[in-house]
């Protein structure tokens, strides 16, 4: 089975956004840009069923800039085999990238497509459930365990009560959750090994899918900040001022 | 115009987030209907028809619908979705696993999570985990949107619609549910709670929340974590509180032992009053509570929960 792993490049976690000065989106320039946290939970599930012989073939995908070629090679150094680019506008909408990975699952014909559940830019949540709905193919999202059988697996999902678990059927999607897996760090000479795996680069307008944005972004401002309150001495204190003074208690 | 609203539930009781959902939709304007599924003794249906301002309810009673299964759940609302301007749903696990399916079958492109409506095409959202709130306008005919419920107010249950049966669903034989191990709690839940006490790596172990329940059973309050409480398995992941588990906005938010990661902050900046318990003077937690109190959690949880009587 192939298993095929989108992967998007995004501002750093750990960086601070900061939104440009003429409201028309984040600043994107000089910042340190790296692997959605999410795709790298789905790069390393791929590894872990390759490595327990339920997957032969790991092809990572990215849509996007040239510099998403980069984050092809993340994926690559943790241990894909193969990298797919796709080269793309930066603010291509969810539903254009569902079309477009649906171009790649007709060309490749992976068993399983492993995807973060969202991405810590947009924080959209749509691209795994979209490309399940233009394929027709199952969904499992928001999953902490997967266990694959044939044509089926049983993926447990993380939802608003607790736990819910459901079979599916092979092929599916599964967008993946936090506590699938903690993700592997690429090894030195893994990351050397990583330059010189194939990586094929197509353009988004010869696959045939409109991309074109349906949401036109207006503004894009900072939130409100909220003061600092004070600080209360001891616990006497705090009890006082939430029943006195905030009449929350 | 006409909005269509899937309600969300659990356990026979309409989720309060489908009140916000329909208040947001009030402001966007138009008939409201409101679509019930999985509702096998109707309460949910109901409740869901004594929300003022809503024209109609539709109860979806196919047994293939029974588990909220996307695979055949989307199908049933782009059957519908003709008759609809809008077609909304809280953005709970329920709408954020159906929603998209359905707008990639309408071919439309979904707005996520709005706390703002400016008008019938026009939404704000935030994105960067609440770091910057981004204003977008759809050319969508049909718009696909889930709503945050703490951003919007709750509509109030004065109404009386009319319920209509539908019976008009397939399963896709695609997947099947298996079960739910849910976690079962006396305490209020935590989205729509009044009052919630959070946990975080400072509590340093699972069985020391235990003091926090403490407290949570005397003020009526539910119990929270940060991701670094979930991820070091002190608690389940639905205690999650920030960008990648619940969205909360009570009257009173505790952090206890909480650093104030930005991901955590996201879950919980909108709350009305904030208290931050932490023995680090410098954790960023501190610049977003109303009232903090450096101590050490351990000497200062039992005696908050003294004091409280």
């Amino acid at each position: 089975m192939k298993v095929l792993v989108p992967v998007k490049r995004v501002i750093d976690y750990n960086v601070k956004v900061r939104v440009k000065a003429d409201q028309s989106g984040v600043e994107l320039a000089n910042v340190k840009m790296a692997m959605n946290p999410f795709d790298e939970i789905a790069v390393e599930q791929a590894l872990r069923l390759k490595e327990a012989g339920k997957a032969e073939e790991i092809i990572a995908v990215s849509i996007g800039p040239t510099q998403n070629q980069e984050t092809i090679r993340t994926a690559l150094a943790m241990g894909a085999d193969r990298g797919i680019h796709i080269e793309a506008p930066q603010d291509i909408e969810p539903l254009a990238v569902a079309k477009l990975l649906k171009a790649v699952v007709v060309q490749e014909n992976p068993g399983l497509v492993l995807v973060g559940k969202q991405a810590i830019d947009d924080d959209c949540n749509q691209t795994g459930q979209m490309l399940a709905a233009l394929l027709g193919w199952s969904q499992g999202t928001f999953v902490s365990g997967l266990e694959i059988t044939g044509e089926k697996a049983i993926v447990i999902r993380e939802v608003d009560g607790g736990l819910e678990h459901i079979e599916i059927t092979m092929p599916a999607i599964v967008t993946v959750d936090l506590r699938l897996n903690e993700p592997r760090y690429a090894s030195l000479p893994n990351i050397m090994k990583a330059k010189k795996k194939p990586l094929d680069s197509q353009n988004a307008t010869d696959l045939g899918v409109d991309i074109a944005p349906r949401l036109t972004i207006l503004k894009v401002e900072e939130p409100e900040t909220r003061a600092a309150g004070v600080k209360v001495a001891n616990v006497k204190e705090l009890v006082s001022k939430l029943k006195d003074e905030a009449k929350v208690i | 115009m006409s909005i269509l609203i899937l309600c969300d539930h659990e356990n026979g009781q309409l989720h309060s987030t489908t009140l916000n959902t329909v208040s947001a939709a009030k402001q966007i304007g138009g008939n409201i209907h409101l679509l019930v599924v999985g509702d096998p003794s109707g309460k949910v249906a109901k409740a869901a028809a004594s929300i003022g301002g809503v024209e109609k309810v539709l109860a979806a009673t196919n047994k293939a619908l029974e588990n909220k299964l996307a695979e055949n759940l989307a199908p049933l609302l782009k059957s519908l979705a003709a008759g609809y301007s809008h077609i909304m749903a809280p953005a709970n696990t329920t709408g954020k696993n159906v929603m998209p399916r359905l707008a990639a079958l309408l071919d439309v492109m979904q707005i996520s999570d709005i706390i703002k409506v400016i008008d019938a095409d026009k939404f704000q959202r935030p994105i960067y985990a609440g770091n910057a709130l981004s204003t977008v306008s759809s050319s969508d005919t049909t718009k696909v949107i889930t709503v945050r419920g703490t951003a919007f107010e709750a509509a109030e249950e004065n109404g009386s619609a009319a319920i209509e049966t539908l019976d008009s669903a397939e399963d896709a034989g695609l997947s099947i549910y298996m079960k739910s191990e849910l976690s079962s709690s006396e305490r209020p839940e935590l989205t729509s709670a009044p009052i919630v006490i959070s946990g975080g790596r400072g509590m340093q172990d699972g069985a020391n929340f235990a003091m926090l329940e403490k407290i949570a059973d005397k003020l009526g309050a539910a119990v929270g974590a940060s991701r670094a409480a979930v991820d070091a398995g002190f608690v389940p992941n639905d205690y999650q509180v920030g960008q990648t588990g619940k969205v909360v906005a009570p009257d009173l938010y505790v952090a206890v032992g909480i650093s104030g990661a930005i991901q955590h902050l996201a879950g919980m900046k909108d709350s009305k009053v904030i208290v931050a318990i932490n023995k680090d003077e410098e954790a960023p937690i501190f610049q977003v509570a109303d009232y903090g109190l450096v101590s050490d959690l351990f000497d200062a949880v039992p005696e908050l929960e003294k004091e409280l009587g």
